[in-house]
């Protein structure tokens, strides 16, 4: 169905856009700004905090435009004397109620509130200050919430909802008091919170921060009796670009450099374990197949992914009782980290007390992952810190070192080979698609039928996907999956992720396996990614990651050497006996309400 | 399943188990308990497969709708401006006095909290005093005193 257009003068521009379009998005068209807060291309309306307010010719309000819909002859001045005088009222305004810390803040320099008083240059205090001091919550891992310095835009409020269905943060009292809080004013560690980090991403001031462990490393990477090891997760290597202002890109090398130069002692690669992962995930699929298929035991299917640890709390508190169909094979991160302090504290010869694994992520969930109490296998905590891509970048700006201007450099030897299916473990569907790459292969010997390894049908931004792969002429040992169509679903935020298991639960679907990320177009969308994060910027970071894919001569997870290496020299086998104790892990159930 | 959880099972059934019912609930079990528990708030999230932030943060938009236990019967003393000009102080400071507890205190037999509310709407007969649901207009210290020691009579 054909959109009407609408036409009307915008700063004394004609302009015509279908009916329905906001103020705002036409004043886009035309290249004029209009100042936002509450506003976020991924989420609906609001319209509470004003700055975006417009004036229309002969309305003697003035509309909000991220709220006012179009319409046929409207005359709009975006930048009048009274839009002017309004929008630095609006400014001030907030500001009297915000906790304007600013040279000692974190997000000093990326903070929107900030950035928009830099512009408008308010000027003296016109309004009484009324900022409060509250205590600031850090009994999350993953989070910190300072209410003070809060606007209550609800861009947290609107995430938590709409794209992640958790509902941890709600607006809460009314009037003067009214303020973003938990259920009973909890702490967040002790809510239904996933530590997705989601909200954190779309904060506009830092009310909402990731708990950041930029000190400890530093301290660390000084320490000279300490031997310091880093991970570089998958979505971080297409998005450290951004921290520099050049966009989303393919900068693998210079972040290995980078990391190279704040002084690490090996620079290696999550992906490795991704690529394990893989091995394990995919052996546990095909044995979790075979004991439903020939031996007829109870087994749960369909099975899921486990590598998103805010997707794992989720399941954990939304649907305890599916956490069996979880994969129990650790995340990438988790699998490196005992993996470095056994294994590989062995072959380099150093005592694993002495170790410090840190790693990079593109998530804040990996945090919380990391201070799990089973995420000890190797005898010491697995992985020590856990930094943002943002964090990253806030140490590289520290170090003085310009990120332009590295040059490529590569991973350290071991533990830093990878092939192009642990790259697309950033977007949504690439795990999915690594798996079926390297099953598709053990089973029938062929690689799989799709034109350069692309299973483009895992691939996209559409929230739930399905696809089905028949697999025919499989080798002797796998005859009993001969003709078999394998049926999988994918789904990435966690609104998707409840629809998928509210129709998995009620047999609605039947699936063989399950890919779930907890964010919004994978990890490239995590909500530890720099901000801001939209649409438009997941799609540039998943294109990132996907010629990354390309460029790689291995892409397939049983070629890694590495990995071919580490099963006869260490685990043995995929499943066994110390891939079960170092590998692979547990659940634990939680309240849902 | 405890009581509370019965009643909020009941009011479910009775205004349905979607978002919508959520305010005819939470008035039931103030009506029931005049407080919402975290228990009761649990329950109703339950019922209506909603979260207890949200049951939570919209209870916590009405005065009348407290979280924190409360006694049997309820003083709301109008601290607006009228009323404020007509001496509600001294009405205070006579219950005060009489109930031995504070401002937002409930007494120890848990018969009594004494409260102060927002416009009552009563600003031509004020200082106005709100007993549970009924009203108490012009009040004074020794009125207000002799209301409550009626309540007290009854068991």
């Amino acid at each position: 169905m054909s959109k009407y257009k609408v036409n009307l003068k915008i700063n004394n521009l004609n302009v015509s856009v279908d009916e329905g379009t906001t103020i705002l998005e036409a004043a886009r068209q035309l290249n004029f700004k209009i100042p936002t807060l509450c506003h976020h291309d991924d989420l609906c309306v609001a319209g509470n905090c004003r700055v975006c307010v417009v004036e229309q010719v002969g309305n003697r309000v003035l509309p909000a435009s991220c709220a006012t819909p179009v319409s046929e002859g409207m005359e709009v001045l975006t930048n009048s004397m009274k839009v002017r005088q309004a929008r630095k009222n609006i400014i001030e305004l907030l500001l009297s109620e915000h906790n304007a810390d600013c040279t000692k803040c974190f997000k000093s320099g990326y903070c929107e509130l900030q950035e928009l008083s830099n512009e408008y240059r308010t000027g003296d205090h016109i309004y009484l200050d009324v900022r409060t001091n509250n205590t600031i919550d850090i009994s999350s891992p993953s989070i910190e919430k300072d209410d003070s310095k809060c606007i209550r835009c609800q861009r947290c409020v609107r995430t938590c909802t709409e794209l992640q269905s958790v509902s941890a943060l709600a607006v809460t009292h009314k009037g003067k008091d009214m303020k973003i809080s938990t259920f009973l004013d909890k702490p967040m560690n002790d809510v239904v919170c996933t530590n997705c980090g989601q909200c954190i991403n779309r904060c506009p001031t830092a009310s909402l921060v990731e708990r950041n462990y930029i000190d400890q490393v530093f301290d660390a990477i000084y320490d000279p009796k300490k031997f310091v090891v880093v991970q570089t997760a998958p979505a971080t290597r297409v998005a450290i670009s951004e921290e520099f202002g050049l966009g989303p890109n393919r900068s693998t090398g210079k972040m290995v450099a980078a990391l190279r130069r704040l002084g690490f002692d090996k620079i290696l690669d999550t992906d490795f374990t991704a690529d394990l992962t893989i091995m394990e995930e995919g052996t546990e699929l095909l044995t979790r197949l075979k004991e439903a298929l020939v031996d007829g035991k109870e087994v749960a299917l369909p099975m899921m992914t486990s590598c998103s640890p805010g997707w794992i709390k989720f399941q954990e508190h939304i649907f305890p009782d599916m956490l069996d169909n979880l994969s129990t094979c650790k995340s990438p991160q988790q699998m490196f980290g005992p993996l470095a302090k056994t294994y590989y504290a062995e072959k380099i010869n150093k005592n694993p007390a002495d170790m410090v694994v840190v790693s990079v992520m593109p998530c804040t969930a990996k945090k919380y992952e990391a201070d799990r109490p089973e995420m000890r296998g190797s005898g010491y905590k697995d992985v020590d810190f856990v930094l943002t891509t943002r964090e990253l970048g806030r140490m590289i700006h520290q170090a003085g070192i310009d990120f332009e201007k590295l040059d490529d450099e590569k991973y350290d030897s071991i533990l830093g080979e990878s092939t192009g299916a642990a790259v697309i473990f950033g977007n949504t569907g690439g795990v999915m698609e690594a798996a079926l790459r390297t099953a598709y292969e053990i089973v029938t010997g062929r690689e799989v039928p799709f034109a350069n390894l692309n299973i483009k049908p895992v691939r996209g931004m559409e929230g739930i996907k399905e696809a089905s792969v028949k697999i025919k002429d499989v080798k002797s040992e796998w005859s009993f999956l001969e003709g078999v169509e394998l049926k999988v679903a994918i789904a990435h935020g966690l609104s998707n992720a409840k629809l998928l298991m509210n129709k998995v639960k009620s047999g609605e679907a039947n699936y063989h396996f399950i890919e779930v990320m907890g964010c919004p177009g994978g990890c490239i969308g995590g909500g530890g990614q720099p901000i801001p994060t939209n649409m438009e910027i997941r799609k540039k970071r998943a294109a990132a990651i996907y010629e990354e894919d390309e460029h790689l001569a291995l892409r397939k997870s049983h070629e890694n050497p590495e990995v071919t290496e580490i099963y006869k020299s260490f685990l043995h086998e995929p499943l066994g006996h110390r891939s079960h104790d170092l590998l692979h892990t547990h659940y634990t159930p939680r309240k849902r309400y | 399943m405890t009581k509370v959880e019965e009643l909020v099972k009941k009011e479910a059934e009775i205004h349905g188990h979607n978002r919508e019912s959520l305010m005819p609930i939470l008035q039931a079990v103030v009506r029931s308990e005049r407080f919402l528990s975290e228990e009761a708030m649990v329950a109703i999230a339950r019922e209506l497969d909603i979260s207890t932030a949200d049951v939570f943060g919209t209870a916590s938009f009405y005065t009348f709708m407290d979280t924190v236990p409360k006694g049997k019967n309820i003083i709301r003393v109008c601290k607006t401006i009228t009323c404020h000009m007509k001496g509600k102080d001294a009405v205070i400071a006579a219950l005060e006095d009489l109930l031995k507890i504070k401002l937002g205190e409930n007494t120890s037999d848990g018969k009594f909290s004494l409260l102060q509310a927002n416009c009552l709407g009563w600003c031509h007969k004020g200082p106005v005093m709100l007993i549970n649901d009924e009203v108490y207009p012009e009040v004074t210290p020794e009125s207000a005193v002799e209301v409550i020691q009626e309540y007290l009579k009854q068991k």
